[in-house]
């Protein structure tokens, strides 16, 4: 035990739980997790059903309310996906919330100063853009992480907060809209470089779903898919095997950055239609959570980020029926996901309570 | 033939379109009206937001609506979510939404389009249609004067400092209306201005503050949303004027006075108007006279003698004697910006981009 600090309690990875064990355990979350967030609704003076229903009304209940909720359900998901591409590898990208702002950041370009261009041209330029800014922040720290064994998570945080305030110097600065009297803001974008709307919704839904499914296929069926999971086992596994771990760390965290950088270019040019320091607004941290919720499988992820999306516009919802506060609504939130994410550890972990003679042993 | 058939018939149609547009909104009963209200940030920031919340509440008590006629979004921020937020209110079935930020004009227009049968009221914008949509804002310069007396009277420096969100007109108007009451009562005093780029940031808006104070001022104003340029003040056991709302108990030792908005006063009349059925596209810029604005009670740290230069100013302005911007006024380049015997319209007031000729940007 020398070298090893002592731990009271730790965790250990399981696979023997049975599938119905798995289901009942995730069931019972869902009940606990109701049940709780009941009590809290009640101390706040409000009937939990009530509550409850009018979330799902809030969400679900009419055409407008489906719109606005798959509006958050789509950078969600994309996020989710690109995650996940550098999640599968055991690298801990925790800078999406960069990326997004970086492929918004390039897509505003064309939209704000190529706007005459055809919209064959123009559409493809800003998605191409997107897709290599985020890429390229994304590769950044990956460069540095293959070269020079940098901490990949503080690393992405940290770009996180450049990015952003890249946005805050367009905004205040080169960008900045003279037609606003001064107030910082960057114009609105011309009709023609907003993402047209299909049934309702704009374009970006049927981005979203085309990368699942290039995602899926990537991870399951490509040869690069296959080098990320084995990367991601184990580094020297992989070295044995005569793959070039560096070039691939550089590749998947550019692909990451990439899809990131699309879920940004979509934001901004179909849901605000202007460029804002809101674009990613925690999206790039809300994902990280359904991407480990769906364990990683992209195709679990389309269910889990529309119920992400649902909770979400359903508790802007009952802030104003009940006029509870929007704090309060991020506990109700809050509550939900913890009993959720607390089952799915304990399904995958094991505790085990270490005995007193272990400190000397 | 055919042809001026045509165009014959798209005329009529087109001022059929207008005369329609141009149509008065029907009453709606005082019981079944919903008003939805958005607001940038929290209720309790006790400044901006907590502003136009006293007014939305003021507007509820004094009309006798119910809770659940008052639909609210708080922290609604200035992106696709501001759509999001005034898409609900109006499935909530709101009949007159309100949003209070700058950053929502966009969407406001956009949406108001959309709805026409819904009535967009926007805060502190620009835009507006003949329709459905107006911007509304007041003359709040009329109470920085106020203040800048109390301020320029209780100087001892003579240095005054002032912590600015952003160089835009609103802010350099209500600075300058500021200056402009300081060298009224104290022609000696000099104002020093540090602009911080935001609208809300407790740390900035305190070190800009600690900035001002190192220079020598020893009273602080501000157009800024928190408290904390008065509690800089205070710490060093000096002066400050606020802003948005009665700042005294955030810093009781330091605070003279501040220019205070009762939004109350436009909300509940608009309001009104569409339950009569007499609202109108037209842009609301009111007054002190209406009482719109004013300053919060003079404080006891305030010097001898203040309330009675406030009392005279205050009374000038609310009879339409005075309004501040009355020439002649050189700006710190200068040049005459108010030439004498003139004084500036709404127009001018919304779109000053000059500093008085006591103001110094550090």
């Amino acid at each position: 035990m020398i070298g090893k600090p002592f731990a009271p309690v730790r965790a250990e990875r399981r696979t023997d739980v049975p599938l119905t064990t798995q289901i009942l355990a995730r069931g019972l979350a869902i009940a606990l997790a109701l049940l709780t967030g009941g009590l809290f609704i009640l101390m706040l003076g409000h009937s939990p059903q009530a509550v409850y229903a009018s979330m799902l009304t809030g969400a679900l209940g009419s055409a407008t309310a489906r719109v606005e909720m798959f509006k958050l359900a789509i950078p969600l998901l994309i996020t989710a996906l690109g995650i996940t591409l550098a999640f599968r590898m055991r690298f801990w990208n925790i800078g999406a919330e960069g990326q997004i702002c970086l492929g918004a950041i390039a897509a505003a370009y064309f939209a704000l100063y190529q706007p005459h261009w055809p919209a064959w041209l123009l559409f493809p330029a800003m998605f191409a853009a997107a897709a290599l800014a985020g890429g390229l922040w994304g590769a950044i720290p990956a460069w540095f992480k293959a070269r020079f064994g940098t901490n990949e998570t503080l690393f992405t945080l940290m770009m996180n907060y450049i990015a952003l305030y890249t946005i805050q110097f367009l905004r205040e600065g080169p960008w900045k809209n003279p037609q606003d009297m001064g107030f910082p803001k960057i114009a609105r974008f011309a009709k023609e470089a907003q993402l047209p709307r299909v049934l309702g919704l704009h374009a970006g839904w049927i981005a979203a779903l085309v990368l699942l499914a290039l995602v899926y296929v990537y991870l399951r069926y490509s040869k690069q898919g296959y080098e990320i999971s084995v990367v991601g086992e184990n580094e020297n596994t992989a070295r044995y095997a005569g793959m070039n771990v560096r070039r691939i760390i550089l590749r998947t965290m550019f692909l990451s950055g990439a899809v990131c950088g699309v879920a940004g270019m979509l934001q901004a040019t179909g849901a605000d239609r202007t460029l804002t320091d809101t674009v990613a607004g925690g999206v790039g941290f809300s994902a990280i959570t359904v991407a480990w919720l769906s364990h990683l499988h992209p195709l679990v992820m389309l269910p889990v980020s529309l119920l992400f999306a649902v909770l979400e516009k359903g508790s802007g919802f009952i802030e104003s029926v009940f006029g509870i506060s929007a704090a309060a609504a991020d506990v109700l939130q809050g509550i939900l996901l913890f009993f959720v994410l607390g089952c799915e550890f304990f399904i995958s972990f094991r505790l085990i309570v270490a005995r007193k003679e272990a400190r000397h042993g | 033939m055919k042809k001026v058939l045509t165009l014959l018939l798209s005329l009529a149609l087109c001022i059929g379109l207008a005369a329609a547009a141009q149509a008065d909104f029907a009453p709606v009963p005082k019981d079944e009206i919903k008003v939805g209200v958005i607001y940038i940030g929290d209720v309790s920031d006790k400044g901006y937001t907590y502003a136009h919340h006293q007014g939305t509440l003021y507007m509820q008590q004094q009309l006798g609506l119910r809770d659940d006629q008052i639909i609210i979004k708080t922290n609604i921020s200035e992106d696709a979510s501001c759509e999001a937020a005034i898409r609900e209110c109006i499935e909530q079935g709101a009949n007159i939404i309100f949003g209070t930020s700058f950053g929502f004009m966009d969407y406001m227009e956009e949406l108001a389009a959309e709805y026409p049968n819904v009535i967009f009221s926007h805060c502190s914008g620009y835009k507006s249609n003949d329709t459905n949509f107006n911007n509304y804002f007041g003359r709040i310069y009329q109470a920085r004067f106020l203040t800048g007396l109390a301020a320029g009277l209780k100087t001892k420096t003579n240095k005054i400092g002032y912590v600015a969100a952003f160089k835009l007109p609103e802010v350099d108007g209500g600075l300058d209306a500021y200056a402009l009451g300081i060298k009224t009562v104290n022609p000696d005093a000099q104002i020093l201005v540090k602009y911080t780029n935001t609208w809300y940031d407790p740390t900035l808006e305190r070190q800009a503050a600690e900035a001002l104070l190192d220079a020598g001022c020893d009273v602080i104003g501000q157009h800024q949303d928190t408290a904390m340029p008065q509690i800089a003040a205070q710490d060093r056991g000096v002066w400050s004027t606020g802003y948005n709302a009665d700042m005294t108990e955030d810093a009781p030792k330091a605070h003279l006075t501040a220019p205070i908005w009762h939004w109350g006063v436009y909300v509940t009349a608009a309001v009104q108007q569409v339950i009569d059925g007499t609202w109108k596209p037209e842009n609301s810029f009111m007054g002190m006279a209406e009482g719109l604005v004013d300053i919060s009670p003079l404080s006891e740290n305030a010097a001898p003698g203040t309330a009675e230069v406030v009392t005279e100013y205050r009374a000038k302005i609310l009879a339409g004697e005075f309004d501040v911007f009355e020439g002649e006024i050189k700006d710190n380049e200068g040049n005459v910006v108010v030439p004498a015997g003139t004084k500036l319209d709404v127009a001018a007031i919304t779109s000053i981009a000059w500093l008085l000729d006591n103001v110094t940007v550090d």
